[in-house]
Formats: structure tokens, C-alpha cells, sequence
């Protein structure tokens, strides 16, 4: 029994010196969990990331679902696990910093340790292929002529779709009727079989739709090097940057030094030119805000969904 | 793109993906056997395993998973009254009194049979005439998924002949325990009495294990007889009995196939609507529809081949419009999306080799369950007779807890799973029966959501009777089926009572 455990331990030892990692960390696989179902967006990011990390430590990362009331079952049992680093779990926003704002999911948006915020899914305005709509003026004029009457479908109440539609009307005047489906598996049937007139989405659904759907314009910086024809927002004069954000969270009781391990890890992995490739041709778009920029990051995040949270309660 | 057929069939009965479906069908049995263990999990686990085979080869592996793990649901839901899926609700109401009655042999046989029927024309109806039929999931809007969920929710009083009243009650609460945790529309937290726990709901499969399962374990230790009659000795599978079973009921399997293929295409429905509705069809349309929910093969028959139907009816969706029909579809896009395959509409058209090799594959394993089933199902009916019940409660016991834990690894969903089994055994002595308060639990959903979304879109339209019903023609047939439901008992019953006034029930 010894024996064994002490020829594990050169095993190991040796398979880190081969890899090139000379850290203590992490010394054995890593947990990661995943606070949906499979086969969503977190998933299929946490799954590109999987040999990635291997290619980094030298380890393996298992992946489980804890999935339950949005995210909150798993998010509110973080800090009960070791913090040995060992252990990590996606987040996403602006589910971390809305939930806690509009009801008691069971844990504050301070209690979540993030590390790294690795990517996001960038708001866009699809339609369908035969749809009227060419351009957002478009949409915005329609919407102007008849208030309330566009239906813009998006996955559930307070989501980053919701939000997005708020931000919308916030920033053209042009009201759309906000119609929540259950998730976006949902919502992309509703959109091609016409029951919404279009849909808050994410370049994922455009990247997944190919030549069924048109995207009228992402939120991003700068133009998504998959679809080099869309328009920004920002293009269009309308300030809108931003979408679902998913980054990766350790325990409360983790030290200081494996969570900055954990961060240069994941900036390793979201360097390298393969994954970056993966990533975007499945239409993510890629985010770096490490653990140093982490808290300036999520203070100004928080302050976005602050104020329209406010604005999508008095809608109610 | 041309397709060149020669190819695809060499490839789908290549030794190597041939022992993929196989192993494929027998893990997924075993999985979907055990209560709580589901398709969804049991194909999340082995993603990472098809990473290392070119895309059609796993996509076979976890194809054969998937639809072994829907026709496994059957052996809970047939010898311990417990479906381990939503899909295998209704599979207890004639499987669980067969095998009371010493025909548990019978019964395993035709729920092979009856799954491998329905998975046949499941998979077939997806290889011939899949971009038709994906048009029917754009086809059903919010209005017709709050009709479609009506319709099985009228089914309670239908299932529940002579005790509608303990029926309508059981479903209302049912519908109750569905309104717990945050609302998908609205974002409003209900009756979760300040408790983060409750955020999520009730989840359906803890409840289902607790409600049928708790129950059945407390009556095993109550009562003095044994749990199932045994089969007399050198019977064999009876598989010739069940032959002529399924030949009488050729109809009711082509019709309950084909209602679970199309439910299968709907994203937002599922197994356990596909097969009570195809159950409650072949009772309606039976000779004897008083046999049904005390044995009747026709029953388990109808229930079986719909929900191994929806397999392939969900592939349909999925592969054509890159829209995933079932949770388990949701998996294996997001492993071909890893794996770097286009999913959405370019998988079907420009990536037509693979999409045949798996719909050719998908086909092989479902042939594959026949002998494997009835070999795996004569087994397990062995085993859960022979083996003393002291042995076996605590057996059945610890899955439940195991089951009910590995959903969502939460230890919450356990404690539920064991109130909602106190509950259920309550209200069974009280001649509450589980299966209208699970109706209500899993059908609320779709039918609240549906519901508001009609009501929010016609709101904004100012024409709300239009949204819901009046501009629907679809709905209007489903409206149609829910009064035919609802009133062919009423008439039955006047008919008989005119008949026999005597012996009309009080």
C-alpha cells in the first residue's frame, strides 16, 4: 500500500517534471463544476477548456453538474467545499450579481471567490432569414410605430437576454415586448417558427443557425471575427457591450497564492492560439480579466445590473 | 451532396461501431434500469470517452446509450412500480399489476418488443422523412404546449375511473408542488417559505422515486406475502405469447409509435406527455378499455413503444434544425459542438455522411435491445423475484437514496424524495394514488409557461383569444381531442348506466 502511494507520488512527479510545470499546483485532478445541465454553453466552454488544462498541469479536470434554480443550488454551496484549489466552479454573469438582488438564492454575490473571467457570450439581435428587418433602424422604427407590439423573445425573466432588451430600450427608446422562454433551446424554435418577431440571443445561436437566422448586430468592442459582417452596437451609435459572462470561481478558503495559480492557469489556456480558435468558431468571444483586475471588473458589473434591475422590478 | 450509401453502410456495420451499439444499448439498460440514474447523465458521463473516436462512431456509442437507457425505465417501472424517467409513468399502470399477478415474464417481454417497435419507427421516420417532419417543432407554439398539457392533464380523470374526484384532487396538488421555486416567467419566488432550498422546485425524478417508490418499499415490509407472484418454473420468456399480444395490437403499436415520434419532435414536451397520451389513445380506442391499469398488455404496450419512439423523433429536431428535442439531445450537441462538427442546419446538409452513419446506427442499436432485453429482462425479473424481501427492500431502499442524490449530486433533493415518499404513502391509504400528482408536478410547467407566454404576447397584440386559441388551428385540435377525452367517459358511462342502472358505480 505504501509502495503504491509513493510510486503514485513519483508518477506524478514525474509526469509534472515532464510536462514542464514545475508548480506544486495542482497536484491532482481538479473538480470542476458546472452549475447547469450539460450540453449548454458552460458546458461545451468547460469542455474546450478540458485538454487545455491538461496541456498546461499536466493534470485532469472532471467536470460535474450540479445544476438547480439557475445556478444558485451549486453557487450557494461553493464555500463549504475545500478550498485546497482542487475544487473550482463556473459562475456566470449577471446571474451572480441579479440573483441575490432580486431574491435570497442563498448566498450574496461577494461570497463567490472568482479568479478568472474567461469569456462571454456576446448580446446580438438576430431574426430570421425571410424576416422584414435588414438593419436595427429598422427594428427601432418598427418598434417606435407600434409600442410594445415587436416581440422580442430571450431565455427566462432576468437574464442576460432580459437585461439586454432593457438595455436596448434604455439606450434607443424603441420598446420591445419582452417574452421569456425556457432557455435558449426554446427560444430559437420560437424565433424560426415566428412566434417573436426577434430574439435577444448570443453569437453562439447565430454561429449554431448558419443561414436560417441573420444577426443584426453583436455587443461587443469589435466586430466578431466569425461574422466580419455584423455590425457592433457601438457601430450603430448605441453604447451596448456585454452578454452572459462566464468565469471560474474557487471556495472562500482557498489562499491567496492558488487562487493566483488558478487565474495564470486559466490565462494560459485562453492564450493559447488553439483554443482561442475553438472558442471562436463556436461563436464565444473571448474575455481576460484575471484575478488582480477581478474586483474593479465585477464593481463595475455589478453597477450596471444594479440600475437596471431597478428598472425591470418597477416594470413589473 | 451526393450520398454515397455503400459507404455509410459499411461504416455503421463496421465491427468496431457494431461493439460500440452494443455496449452502448447494454450500459444504457442498466442505467435507465436504475431509478434516478437517467439517459442525461449516463451520456454526460461517457462524452468525454466519444472525444477520442472519429464523430459518428461516438455518436452511435451515446445514441445506443440514450435509447437503452429509455427502454431500461421499463424494469423499475414493471417489477418495483417505480419509473425511473418521467417517460415511464405510465408504463406502471399495466406493467406494475402484470407482474403483481405472476405475468412479469410476459411483461418484460412485450416492453422489449413494444421498445423495439417504437424505436424502429422512431428511427426509420427520422432517416426518411426528417427535414418534413422538423417543421412540426416550429409548428407548436406557447399556446399549443399549454393546450398539449391540458390534454394530459385531462387524462387524470380518464386514468382515474371512478374516483375522478380523489384524481382531480391529486393533480391539483401535483400542480401545486409544480408552482414551487422561482418562475421561469416573472422571475416571482412561490412558496418556497424564505428558503434557498426551494429555489429550484421540487425536482420531478426526486419526486417520482419518492411518490412510487417510498410506498411500495413501506408495503413490501407491511404485509405478510410476497412482493411479485412467481412465475411457474421452465416458462420461459414467453416470447411467442407476446408475439400474438403484439400482432392484436399491430394498430395500437403503429399508432402509439408514430404519437411518440411526433411528441418527440416537440422540444418542450417529452417522453412522459408522448406516452399518456398514446396510452390513453389505446384505451379509448380498445374493446375493453376497463382492462386497463390492471394488467392489460395493451396498455404497457402502447406506453413502451411511444417512449422509445421519442428517441428518434427527438434526433429529428436536433440533427435538422440544430434545436435540441430532449435534455439528452442537449449533450450530444454540445459534444459535437467540442468535438469542432457545425451543429444547426449545415449538420444535416453538408455534413450528411456522419448524420447517416448515426441515424444507421442508431437503427442497429434499437435491434440490438431485442436480444439483449430479453436477455437482461428475464435476469432482472429473476432476480427481483427470487431474492427475499430482506434483501431487497434495503437494496431498493439505498438506490432510491443514491438516485435521488446523483440528479444534481444535492443531498436536498434525497430529503425531498423521502417527504414526497411519507406523503405519497399517506395519501395511497387514503386512495390517492401518485400518478395524478406527478401529472400535475410535470405538466403545471409546461402548461403555466405556456400559458403566460400566450397571455404576454397577446397582451401586446391586443388579441389575446387569437394567441391562445381562435387563430391557432393546431390548437383547435388539440381542444378537440380534450373534449373527446373528457366526454367519451361521460357518455360510456350514460350508455351503460341506461343499460345496467343497477349496476352503475355510486
Amino acid at each position: 500500500m505504501v509502495f503504491r502511494k509513493v510510486s503514485l507520488w513519483a508518477a506524478a512527479a514525474a509526469f509534472t517534471f515532464l510536462s514542464g510545470a514545475a508548480m506544486a499546483f495542482p497536484d491532482k485532478p481538479v473538480n470542476y463544476i458546472i452549475p447547469f445541465n450539460p450540453g449548454g454553453e458552460s458546458d461545451v466552454s468547460a469542455r474546450l477548456q478540458q485538454p487545455f488544462f491538461k496541456k498546461v498541469t499536466g493534470q485532469d479536470v472532471i467536470i460535474q453538474y450540479q445544476a438547480g434554480a439557475g445556478g444558485a443550488q451549486a453557487w450557494s454551496v461553493l464555500n463549504d467545499q475545500p478550498g485546497d484549489g482542487h475544487t473550482i466552479m463556473g459562475t456566470n454573469l449577471p446571474h451572480i450579481v441579479l440573483q441575490p438582488l432580486i431574491q435570497d438564492p442563498g448566498y450574496e454575490t461577494d461570497d463567490l471567490t472568482n479568479v478568472y473571467m474567461f469569456h462571454f457570450t456576446p448580446d446580438a439581435l438576430i431574426v430570421r432569414a425571410d424576416s422584414e428587418f435588414e438593419t436595427v433602424q429598422q427594428v427601432i422604427d418598427a418598434a417606435k410605430e407600434a409600442p410594445g407590439q415587436l416581440l422580442a423573445g430571450g431565455s427566462a425573466t432576468n437574464s442576460a437576454n432580459h437585461i439586454a432588451n432593457q438595455l436596448f430600450a434604455n439606450e434607443t427608446g424603441a420598446e420591445l415586448t419582452y417574452i421569456p422562454f425556457t432557455g435558449t433551446g426554446a427560444s430559437v424554435p420560437a424565433l424560426l417558427g415566428g412566434e417573436v418577431n426577434v430574439l435577444w440571443g448570443y453569437t453562439t445561436i447565430a454561429a449554431g443557425q448558419g443561414d436560417e437566422v441573420r444577426m443584426l448586430a453583436v455587443a461587443q468592442e469589435e466586430r466578431h471575427p466569425l461574422f466580419p459582417d455584423v455590425p457592433t452596437f457601438k457601430e450603430l451609435g448605441i453604447d451596448m457591450v456585454g452578454g452572459a459572462y462566464r468565469g471560474i470561481a474557487v471556495p472562500k478558503s482557498t489562499p491567496e497564492d492558488i487562487r493566483k495559480e488558478l487565474s495564470d492557469i486559466i490565462g494560459k489556456i485562453n492564450a493559447d492560439p488553439e483554443f482561442i480558435e475553438r472558442m471562436e468558431a463556436a461563436g464565444f468571444a473571448m474575455l481576460d480579466v484575471p484575478y488582480e483586475e477581478m474586483d474593479a471588473f465585477m464593481a463595475e458589473r455589478k453597477k450596471t445590473y444594479g440600475e437596471i434591475a431597478k428598472q425591470l422590478e418597477a416594470a413589473q | 451532396m451526393e450520398i454515397d450509401f455503400g459507404f455509410i453502410l459499411a461504416q455503421a456495420f463496421s465491427p468496431f461501431n457494431l461493439a460500440l451499439a452494443l455496449t452502448g444499448v447494454v450500459l444504457g439498460t442498466v442505467i435507465g434500469a436504475l431509478p434516478g440514474l437517467s439517459a442525461t447523465m449516463a451520456i454526460a458521463v461517457l462524452v468525454p470517452f466519444t472525444f477520442t473516436m472519429d464523430p459518428a462512431s461516438g455518436l452511435i456509442m451515446l445514441g445506443a446509450i440514450y435509447t437503452g437507457a429509455i427502454y431500461g425505465g421499463a424494469y423499475a417501472a414493471i417489477l418495483v412500480n417505480t419509473p425511473g424517467t418521467p417517460s415511464a409513468i405510465a408504463t406502471t399502470f399495466d406493467g406494475y399489476p402484470m407482474a403483481k399477478s405472476g405475468n412479469g415474464d410476459l411483461a418484460m417481454t412485450l416492453a422489449t418488443l413494444a421498445s423495439v417497435t417504437g424505436g424502429v419507427v422512431g428511427a426509420v421516420l427520422l432517416m426518411t422523412l426528417a427535414p418534413v417532419l422538423a417543421q412540426v417543432a416550429l409548428a407548436f407554439h406557447s399556446s399549443e404546449y399549454f393546450w398539449l398539457a391540458i390534454l394530459g392533464l385531462t387524462l387524470v380523470a380518464s386514468l382515474s375511473s371512478g374516483n375522478v374526484l380523489k384524481g382531480l384532487i391529486g393533480a391539483s396538488f401535483g400542480l401545486v408542488l409544480s408552482m414551487i421555486g422561482v418562475a421561469v416567467i416573472g422571475g416571482d419566488t412561490r412558496y418556497t417559505f424564505g428558503s434557498s432550498v426551494l429555489l429550484g422546485g421540487i425536482d420531478i425524478v426526486s419526486a417520482l422515486i419518492g411518490l412510487y417508490c417510498i410506498p411500495v418499499l413501506i408495503d413490501m415490509v407491511a404485509r405478510p406475502d410476497r412482493h411479485l407472484e412467481p412465475a411457474p418454473l421452465g416458462r420461459g420468456i414467453r416470447f411467442f405469447e407476446a408475439l400474438g399480444h403484439c400482432a392484436r395490437n399491430a394498430f395500437n403499436l403503429a399508432r402509439s409509435s408514430i404519437i411518440g415520434t411526433l411528441v418527440g419532435i416537440l422540444p418542450g414536451a417529452g417522453g412522459s406527455i408522448a406516452s399518456l397520451v398514446s396510452y390513453s389513445e389505446a384505451r379509448r380506442a380498445s374493446r375493453h378499455p376497463e382492462r386497463f391499469g390492471k394488467g392489460e398488455p395493451g396498455g404497457l404496450l402502447a406506453t413502451e413503444s411511444a417512449n422509445n419512439a421519442t428517441v428518434g423523433g427527438g434526433f429529428i429536431p436536433t440533427l435538422v434544425l440544430g434545436i435540441p428535442g430532449t435534455p439528452p439531445d442537449a449533450v450530444i450537441l454540445g459534444a459535437l459542438l467540442v468535438q469542432g462538427i457545425r451543429i444547426g442546419p449545415e449538420l444535416f446538409t453538408q455534413q450528411s455522411g456522419i448524420v447517416y452513419v448515426f441515424m444507421f446506427g442508431l437503427l442497429i442499436a434499437t435491434l440490438m435491445m431485442l436480444p439483449v432485453g430479453l436477455l437482461i429482462g428475464r435476469y432482472a425479473y429473476r432476480f427481483i423475484v427470487n431474492t427475499p424481501k430482506a434483501l431487497l427492500v434495503p437494496l431498493i431502499a439505498y438506490m432510491t437514496v443514491v438516485g435521488s442524490y446523483a440528479i444534481h449530486a444535492n443531498p436536498h433533493d434525497v430529503a425531498i424524495m423521502v417527504i414526497m415518499g411519507v406523503v405519497g404513502w399517506l395519501l395511497g391509504l387514503a386512495g390517492y394514488g401518485p400518478s395524478p400528482i406527478v401529472l400535475g408536478l410535470v405538466l403545471g410547467q409546461i402548461a403555466e409557461q405556456g400559458f403566460m407566454r400566450a397571455y404576454l404576447i397577446g397582451r401586446a397584440q391586443d388579441n389575446f383569444g387569437g394567441q391562445l386559441l381562435f387563430d391557432r388551428p393546431i390548437s383547435w385540435g388539440i381542444v378537440a381531442l380534450i373534449l373527446i377525452t373528457l366526454c367519451v367517459p361521460i357518455i360510456r358511462q350514460l350508455r351503460a348506466g341506461a343499460r345496467k342502472p343497477k349496476e352503475a358505480r355510486p
